[in-house]
This record gives C-alpha cells, structure tokens and sequence, in this order.
C-alpha cells in the first residue's frame, strides 16, 4: 500500500500514527511546500517571544519520520492531483503514485484588498515558521508594528513580538477583540488587560488606504509604521482539492471517517470542514486538537481500520500575559454568570446539556470535567449541576460514575471521552 | 500490525506520540493506579506523598514545610465522602493528541510531559477529562508519571496510602 499526504504538520503527524497504528509495511510519503522538520504552528509566537526555540518546537521527535518509515519529500509543493490514475504532480519532478492520499493542505491567511497595499515594503501574515523568521529578522527596537486583526493569531504576534519592538498599534473591524472565543465582556476584560502591556486598539475601525509607511484609517486617524502584520483570519487552502473535483463547501467535505467523494482520497485538518456538535452545524474548527483528531482517524481508515471522529467541538485555550482563556463549544442558551476577582466565567446551558463555556482567570484548572460534559453531551439531570458550575469537581457526578472512571473497571479502562 | 519493538522495561514501545487504536494493537499491560473511594479517609496523605516523591528534598518535612504544594493526585472532598483522582494513562489520550507543542507523548503505557517543550498553554487542562494535569511551580506543566520520574520509583501515593484506598494494579489494555 502506498500512502501519500500533502502537508506536514497536525493532521499529517495525526495521519502517519494513524497509519502505523494498523499498518508498519506500507510506504509513506510526505509532501511538504515548506523546508521544515514538522514542527508546532502555533509555537511561532512562542518563538518570537524567545520561550521555545527552534529544536523545542519540533512536533515531533527528530528521528519521527525513520521510525515511522516515511519519505519526506520537503520544498516540494503538490500542484495536481490525478485522481483517474492516482498520483500526485508535483511542481519539480516526476508525479507520486498513491492507493491512498491524504489532503492536509491547512489554510491560507486572508489579505483584504486595500489600496496601497503595494507601496508597503515590510508587509508579512503570521501563520508559519518562516513568516516568523523574515518577521523577526525585519523587527528592532524601534520597529513601530502595525497589526491588522484583533484575532487569536494577531493577539498572539503582538504578545510575541511585545519586548522586542518600540509599539503595537492593532486595528479591527469588529468592535471588540477575540470575538471567536469570546462575550461582549470578556472582550472588554481581556481588552483592558493587553492595553496595560502598551498594546493599542483601534476597533471598529478599518484600513482605507496605505501609503509606504502609513496607513489612513476610515475614522480619519492616520498611524505611521514600520511592519505591518495583516492578521484578518485564514481560510481553508482548498485549490488542489477543488481542481481534482473533490467536494468543497465552507471546506473540504468529508465523511466522520475523512473520506472525500473521490475513492482513496481523504482530507483532515483545517482546509476541512468538520461537523460541530456543539452547534450541530459544519463550520471550519481551524484548531490544532481537531487537526490531530481528524489526521489520525483519516490514517486509520486509510489503513484498512475503522475509526470515526464525530465529536468536534469548537475549543480554545489561550493566555496572554499570564491571563488564560479557555473556552469551548456554542455559546447559546441559558447562562450561569460568575464574575469575581480570581475568575470570568460563563457556561451555556440548552436541552439539558452543556452547550459551551468561557473562563478567564491566572489559574485556570480541571476545565477538561467542562469540555467533556459538552463533548459527552452528559444529560445535566445525571449530575449535580450547581455544584459543577461553582467549579469543575468529580464531586457533581454520581459515586458510580467515579467509580467507572477512577475505580478499576476490567474492559473499560480506555478512557471515557473518546 | 503496528511498528513496535520490545523496550528494556519488557513493555512494548510505540514509534508514536499516541497509544495505538485499541481495536488493531496488541494487548499491552500496563499498571496503573486505581482508587477506591469507600477507603479513602481523606486523610491526604497521597498528596504530600507525591509532593515529596518529586521534589529534591529526602526528608518529607524539609520537602514540604511551608510550601503550598503542587501534588499530581489530588483529593476531592465534602463532609460526607472523598476520593483520589490522577491521571489515567488513557489508551485514547486527549491531551497527547491534543498538545500544540508536541510535548506530552505516551511510552510503556505512561502518559508523559516533555517540560522542556511546555509553553504552558493549557490546551491540556482544556481537554483532559479527569483533572490529572496541572502547572508546576516553575511553569510547564506536570501529571502523575507514575513515579518513573521521581526519587521513589513506584507510585509514592499507593506506597503512602494507610488504608489501601489507592491500588496499583495491572489490567490488559
């Protein structure tokens, strides 16, 4: 059997163990269009702010790829994938055959048109490694950084290079920042928090032109910079898949085992759409815990096992100058509110399960008792909810269920979340 | 089959970050620590036990006098009941499977964090179902190794626990 993924990061590492776990003698090979040992995306803020380095954030151990016996085909991008004989082009060389291909392509970071674009000299996005490194090499003490996006990726570029530079003006279209993740409030909370690093905002507010180094926003306020970073949100990097025909709507369509509608094509990771059950609608969940999920189940499968992965949720867990952020699922229904000096927190009840929740505090713990109730779908009425929402404890569920997950319970012992 | 090779425990050692899919891998035994909440007083000694086991100190009061400290298992208690919880060394680990940084792994059935490679992002505390995973004093994060990694070797909460609430046991996985 002969395996081939496009991609080398999550859902390809997720792929190759899923892979190996049924198969050791099939060969697999590993296109990647970047030069990179698999390494941790999102570690690039990390790196920036010199709290990994470059060995640290390796994914995977250096010797990953000899022991799973792959072949790393590294700077080397797909450009056709012929589903009626089944290979891969590439852009130099001759085509891969496979009998089994995964489609990990990720995604794309979104560039609004804005006029002037052009005249900028020192312009990046902040999605890879190497986005990092020219980043890093054109920022200096007296670097004046602009960031387009008060996003998840934005906030974290501007933690990461907060230190290394002279200021960090962020503009957004939406009025409040982390709006994926977060409430009106915690918004607010989190706003006031980064403000006293020295970040500024500028929010409901947009880019109408640039002019080298200065950039005229719709208000009428002008800001001059040095570095601009556009950081508005990615898309899924689809083009390969949807030029072979495969079956694209907000992503990459494919079934709970990560099949697409080609025969021996699968997808996984962020160019896909998942299914959130949260919501129970299909959304992109660019998030790295989903990339693994999906590469893994899609490698088994591949492999001739039996997997499914149909319980994605949205979740998040994120901090920004010690203060974390956790969040998951879909924030609609009945809300219990807590808001006191050591922790923000918000959970979101509906049909008598756990919907989503938002929790914001310096210590945040056993929050995974939170995201396993939305994720299990554990009907409230079987736990004693008010106990729970004062915080997350074992002491809410029944002594039998503690009993089936901490007692010895032969045959059950894999774990009661997956 | 999967790709595995007999390790110097006698375990078998995976070429992966994660365990295998239960249904395709051979059985693996493995010990792990069990615990039974009708014998558990509440007494918490487990908890200074481990906090001990992994500290640098040989005497248990120079090791914890004064500090708070950061045990892996830890006691959940009311007026009525109490119980031990730590980590359960899933065949399917969530927090393997979920780490941005590549830093906790599963070997010889022990699920385990790569301190170095911890940015302390959370994402564990996030996923992890039973609660085992938490920030250490210096930062990264810690769980129950059962012991591999501290001064006693075994479990120093079962070896502590006065009235065998805590067992360490092996079942076919």
């Amino acid at each position: 059997m002969k395996y081939v993924i496009i991609g080398n990061s999550t859902a390809a590492v997720g792929c190759i163990e899923g892979i190996r776990s049924v198969d050791n003698k099939g060969e697999i090979a590993v296109i990647s269009s970047e030069q990179h040992h698999t390494y941790s995306r999102p570690l690039i803020s990390y790196l920036l702010q010199g709290k990994t380095d470059l060995e640290r954030m390796k994914y995977r151990d250096n010797n990953f790829y000899e022991k799973n016996a792959c072949t790393l085909l590294l700077s080397q991008t797909a450009t056709k994938i012929n589903s009626s004989v089944r290979s891969v082009q590439l852009s130099e060389g001759e085509a891969v055959p496979y009998d089994r291909l995964l489609i990990a392509t990720g995604s794309v970071p979104l560039i609004p048109p804005t006029p002037g674009q052009g005249t900028v000299k020192k312009q990046f996005t902040f999605l890879s490694l190497d986005d990092a490194d020219a980043l890093k090499k054109a920022t200096g003490p007296d670097s004046r950084v602009l960031i387009i996006g008060a996003g998840l990726i934005g906030l974290k570029c501007a933690e990461g290079l907060h230190g290394r530079v002279k200021s960090i003006k962020v503009v957004d279209m939406a009025d409040r920042i982390l709006p994926s993740i977060l409430d009106p409030e915690g918004s607010t909370l989190v706003q006031r928090h980064l403000e006293k690093e020295g970040i500024l905002f500028y929010l409901s507010d947009t880019v109408s032109e640039y002019s080298g180094n200065t950039a005229a926003l719709k208000s009428g306020v002008e800001i001059g910079f040095d570095v601009l970073v556009t950081a508005v949100g990615v898309r899924p990097n689809v083009s390969l898949a949807q030029n072979a025909g495969i079956e694209i709507r907000r992503g990459i369509l494919t079934d709970s085992t990560g099949r697409t509608n080609l025969d021996g094509i699968y997808a996984a990771g962020d160019c896909c759409e998942s299914h959130d059950i949260s919501s129970d609608e299909n959304r992109v969940l660019a998030l790295l815990p989903n990339a693994y999920l999906q590469g893994e189940c899609a490698g088994v499968n591949m492999a001739g096992g039996e997997k499914v992965f149909d319980n994605a949720i949205p979740m998040n867990a994120i901090g920004f100058w010690g203060l974390h952020i956790q969040s998951a699922g879909t924030y609609t229904g009945d809300v219990y509110r807590e808001n006191t000096k050591q922790e923000y927190k918000l959970l979101y009840t509906k049909d008598g399960v756990l919907k989503g929740f938002i929790r914001i505090g310096k210590e945040l713990s056993a929050t995974g008792i939170y995201t396993a109730l939305i994720r299990n779908r554990t009907p409230l009425d079987s736990i004693d909810f008010e106990l729970i929402c004062k915080k997350p404890q074992f002491m809410a569920f029944a002594a039998e269920k503690r009993r089936e997950m901490f007692g010895i319970t032969p045959g059950e012992e894999e774990g009661y979340l997956l | 089959m999967k790709k595995i090779k007999k390790s110097d425990t006698g375990h078998e050692e995976l070429f992966c970050n994660t365990a295998p899919s239960g249904k395709y891998s051979k059985a693996v035994r493995t010990k792990r620590v069990y615990v039974d909440e009708k014998w558990c007083l509440g007494c918490r000694l487990c908890e200074y036990h481990c906090a001990h086991a992994n500290s640098s100190e040989k005497d248990m009061v120079r090791a914890l006098k004064d500090r708070t400290i950061r045990p892996r298992i830890h006691i959940e208690s009311d007026e009525h009941i109490s119980f031990a919880v730590s980590c359960r060394h899933c065949d399917e680990p969530i927090c393997v499977k979920s780490c941005i940084a590549g830093a906790i792994s599963k070997l010889n059935g022990i699920v385990r964090i790569d301190k170095n490679k911890c940015v302390g992002c959370l994402t564990c505390v996030l996923v992890c179902p039973y609660a085992a995973i938490a920030p250490s004093e210096d930062g990264p994060m810690q769980k129950c190794e059962l012991c591999t990694q501290s001064r006693t070797g075994t479990p120093a909460c079962v070896m502590g626990c006065p009235n065998q609430a805590i067992l360490f046991e092996e079942v076919t996985g």
